[in-house]
């Protein structure tokens, strides 16, 4: 099963809506509680990163027997340097995330701890896509 | 505790969720502004002491299941943030009280933080 999130950039009120969503088919598909917490978690500060960094783009939930995958896509301005990106502490957010209590240099670490594989596709001036992969533990 | 006991300890005004204070019980208390280390560092069955005001702490709260807030130094949210938090069945509290003497008074009446939960497992 594929689904289709589209996320707005800027738009602070409406930021986590697609986490949401996806927190709710994932209980609807019976998932174990911790599984959904870890996704959750990395679901919501890469759809945070969406709206802060990349202008907007699109999550993608893809459900397979044995694996969740979360995938944040936009075409952003990319990251210059992705090892600099996923120090924890280092962020270049705008004033405005962080009065949200975002933007710490926290949201790539938290990505990295909660997922049991992380893929990063970046390239300045195209864009970005973050792959998040989490083992269901069912066969 | 449960979060009516929490409401007297504090002398907080209830926001929403007042039918259920009663019932919902904490197990653990995080006091922070940063929503990232709140999504980093706490368990489940946790309350949140926070002076942030904003949607993206329903959001938040809603992603860990946090069990409630309480925005502390007499801070509220707009109206439009407690309607979100009535749509989700989210219990929210304001005491006048800042973050420090918060914490200081859970913390004495037994409510530890998340990390001592993690190492007594």
């Amino acid at each position: 099963m594929i689904q289709r999130f589209p996320v707005a950039g800027e738009d602070f009120s409406a930021a986590g809506e697609a986490s949401s969503k996806i927190k709710n088919i994932l209980r609807q598909v019976g998932e174990d509680a911790e599984l959904i917490r870890r996704v959750c978690i990395a679901a919501y500060e890469a759809e945070m990163n969406l709206v802060i960094h990349a202008g907007g783009g699109e999550m993608i939930l893809k459900l397979d027997t044995d694996m969740v995958e979360v995938i944040a896509q936009d075409r952003g301005p990319g990251i210059p340097d992705v090892e600099l990106a996923m120090q924890e502490g280092y962020s270049t957010a705008s004033d405005l995330a962080r009065e949200m209590g975002f933007g710490a240099g926290m949201g790539m670490a938290n990505m990295k701890r909660c997922a049991s594989e992380m893929l990063i596709d970046t390239e300045v001036g195209k864009g970005t896509t973050v792959t998040l992969r989490f083992k269901t533990g069912k066969n | 505790m449960n979060l009516a006991q929490v409401k007297e300890l504090l002398q907080a005004e209830v926001l929403s969720g007042e039918e259920k204070l009663a019932t919902t019980h904490a197990l653990s208390v995080c006091g922070a502004d940063l929503m990232s280390d709140v999504l980093a560092f706490t368990k489940e069955k946790t309350l949140l002491l926070t002076g942030l005001t904003n949607p993206q702490v329903i959001r938040t709260a809603e992603m860990i299941d946090l069990v409630g807030l309480v925005f502390v130094r007499g801070k509220r949210p707009s109206e439009d943030v407690i309607a979100m938090a009535r749509e989700r069945g989210l219990p929210m509290l304001s005491t006048k009280l800042p973050l420090y003497e918060t914490c200081g008074l859970l913390y004495t009446a037994g409510l530890p933080g998340c990390s001592a939960r993690a190492a007594n497992g």
